[in-house]
Parts: C-alpha cells; structure tokens; sequence
C-alpha cells in the first residue's frame, strides 16, 4: 500500500493509504479532521473543499497519494493554536453566513483562498462568482457574501476590526 | 471506485513506458477521470501520474506563437501575461470553465485529451489552428479532434503541449449549464493565420465549424454578417437541459456575441 507524507494543518503525518483512498477520505477516516464535510462525493457542492499548497480543491476529487510532499489546511486548522477565530470565522459568525452548518466548512475555505487571490479587495459580484463552486442549501447565499465582504476588509488590513453586521 | 497501482513518472519517457500497459491511464488534475473511476466507467490496473513530470508544466511565447505545456493548470493559463495579451480570450475560456476549485487542479492537456463534447478548449484549438504536440509526433488541430471522447492519439501516446498561433481577433461565448457548468453550446471566432474559423462547441457530438458563417464573415466581420445563419438541428445534441433546435439557435445568438467579444 503507498505511504502519504503529508503536513496538514502545521503537522507532519505519514499514512498508509490505498491508491484509491481520496484526500478527504484521509482526512476524514485516517486523521479523523471530520470538518471536512463530503456532500456530493462528485465534485460539484464544495463542502470538502480545502487548501493543497495553499490552493483551494475539492477533497472528494483528489486522491491521497496526490497530496504526497503537500502542505493541507482544513477548516480545523484556520483558528490561531489560542482558539482565536481566524477573521472568516468570525465574520460568518458574526453575519450569521450558516443555517444548517453543513456546507460552512468548504464556505470558509474557498472564502479564504477568494480573498488571497484578490488582494485588492471583492465587489459583491465578484464574490459572488467566486462561489460558483460551493452550494449553500438553506441560507441563500446573503449572509454569506457579507461575511466575505466584511472578512476581507480585515484580513487585508483595511479595517482593525470586524464591522458590526447591522441587525 | 476499483483500486490500482499509483505511479508518479519524473520524465515523459519514463511516463510512456508505463503507459505501455493497454490498462494503464494517465491522470493529470483528475477533475473527470476521478469521477469517472468512482462510478466504475474504468477499471484502470495503475494510474500514472503526469504531475511530476516539469517538462510537462509552462506557458510561454515562442514567436507567433503560445506554448502551454499540457499540465498547465487552467488557473494558471488564465492568469498568464504572456495569455492574456496575446490570446485574452483563451485567458477568458480558461477562467470561465468548471469552478475555482476545479480550475485550480484541471489542466488543459486533461481536457484536450478527453474530448469531452461539452469541453471548452477543443473549440478554440480547431478555431486557432493549433498543433497537438505529443512524446512521437505533431497533430494538427484539424486531423486531431475525431468525434465524442475521441481524439487522434494512439493507445499509450502522451499530449506534451499544445502550441497555438496567435491570431488578429479572436472570441468566445458561451451559454453554460447552470447546474453542471458544462456549456451547452458555445462559440468561438478567429481570424488569424488559420484564417477566419467559426467553431461550435457544446451542441454536437464533438466540436465543428460553421462554414456558412466563416465565409460570411470572410465578407463582413460583424454580428449582423451572421445573424440570419441559421445552424440545422441535425446531429446536434439534445438531452434534458436542451433540445437539438435549442443549442442550434444558440449557434447564431453565441456566434453574434463571440464577434462581438472578438472586436
């Protein structure tokens, strides 16, 4: 069986896995990070969605010996080590961006990879756009695209703080 | 999905060599064969994978011409300078196929190799004229595309890049499937050293030209040239997302906005 080395959120694993075995399967089954959601397992709903070398893929499409050598970020690694939410957290959080939770953790990642690839800042269609690969089933998308809105204001340093979402 | 051997090649000869067993499949980004292998379409004995292989990556200029090795990745090929100024509409198709997250691992060599008739590039590879170079020989774009999921290349025989003429005007437009984000019929137009070329992807079984617009256009390069062409049904695709009349009207609406597009 092939043997996957692989550092996923700041820690060196080594996993024996099948050739088969998807990357979310590793994550999930092997290293037990079950924030990874699979809702599709056909590549089109985004909620497996994590960094590979700090690009946002489809967990469900890749396979685990395709992550050999490669650095994984999952939802469980975003906060800082102290807990503290990483600005995306909060700001879904904070705007209220889930309903049932479920495609959050793919939300987030590819919320986060948007922001770095547009370092000047997302209009609202542009974030829009840039979701085309996650589906959100409950809360029609609003809530999230300003929570993107806000983070990036803070993760791009524009803004100290979160804006308050307005009740 | 069945299991198999995993091979990670460093050179393309050393990739070829595996590829010998009739059995045996390439992968490059894995966005459709690792949704084909799920269902049980395929049951490969091992999977070779190109992405180690560095003789395969690389978008460049070499003249009149743009080189994209075939594992370029297609978020790599929309961001590309050399891309976007020469052949911004290709930047465009390479921005506007699958999703982000399927951008960032598909490539254009995996897409070109499949055939897929709802694929994006093929159109604008007939359309520019470009040349199929693999590990033995060179294909033109003309000889290479052979209907749904068929292509000129031989059992085993690897895509190493794809070379395309840089043309005076080119553009592409499309009407995509709002679900799968495959397109349903798309167009694109060029006028360059494969001279003036109408290309339909999407609405066939594979990607063809529309000679009766091409030669309108050799007359009068402008929407109107092409607006009251109407594309015959016959042939084309027709499923639950659009009938075969469908996509054909979409020929003439997508045409219009691909000249439009090209300027």
């Amino acid at each position: 069986m092939p043997n996957v080395s692989l550092t996923v959120n700041g820690q060196q694993q080594s996993v024996q896995v099948e050739g088969r075995t998807l990357l979310v399967e590793l994550l999930r089954e092997k290293l037990r990070l079950t924030g990874t959601h699979v809702g599709c397992d056909t590549s089109q709903c985004g909620a497996c969605v994590v960094h590979v070398d700090g690009e946002s893929v489809k967990a469900c499409t890749m396979l685990a010996v395709q992550a050999d050598g490669s650095t994984v970020t999952t939802i469980e690694g975003l906060a800082a080590p102290d807990g503290t939410l990483h600005p995306m957290q909060e700001a879904f959080r904070e705007y209220h961006a889930l309903q049932c939770g479920f495609c959050t953790p793919g939300m987030v990642m590819s919320a986060v990879d948007l922001v770095h690839k547009h370092p000047q800042g997302m209009s609202e269609q542009e974030i829009r756009e840039g979701l085309e690969g996650n589906l959100c089933r409950c809360t029609g998308y609003h809530n999230i695209v300003k929570a993107i809105a806000a983070a990036q204001e803070v993760m791009q340093g524009r803004r100290d703080a979160l804006a308050p979402a307005e009740v | 999905m069945y299991d198999f051997a995993y091979h990670k090649p460093s050179t393309v000869a050393e990739a070829v060599g595996l590829l010998a067993d009739p059995d045996a499949r390439p992968i490059s980004g894995g966005q459709t064969i690792l949704p084909a292998l799920k269902h049980r379409l395929d049951h490969p004995s091992a999977l070779v994978d190109l992405s180690g292989i560095a003789e395969l990556r690389g978008i460049r200029r070499e003249g009149d011409r743009i080189v994209i090795g075939a594992m370029a990745r297609h978020n790599e090929i929309q961001n590309d300078p050399a891309v976007k100024a020469a052949i911004p509409a290709l930047a465009w198709m390479a921005g506007h196929l699958g999703d982000t997250q399927v951008r960032n691992r598909g490539t254009m060599g995996g897409s070109l190799a499949n055939n897929d008739p709802a694929a994006d590039y093929p159109s604008a590879a007939l359309a520019l004229g470009a040349t199929f170079v693999t590990d033995r020989r060179r294909i033109a774009a003309d000889d290479y595309f052979q209907g749904m999921f068929t292509t000129a290349l031989e059992p085993g025989e690897l895509l190493t890049a794809i070379e395309f003429p840089i043309p005076e005007k080119a553009g592409y437009a499309k009407m995509r499937n709002p679900a799968s984000r495959y397109v349903m019929t798309g167009v694109f137009v060029a006028r360059g050293p494969a001279g003036i070329r109408v290309v339909v992807n999407g609405a066939g079984p594979g990607v063809f030209r529309q000679s009766e617009m091409e030669a309108a256009l050799a007359a009068n390069w402008s929407p109107d040239a092409v607006a009251s062409i109407r594309q015959s049904a016959d042939g084309l695709n027709g499923d639950i997302h659009g009938s075969a009349e469908y996509r054909a009207h979409l020929v003439t609406v997508m045409a219009k906005r691909a000249i439009l597009d090209a300027g």
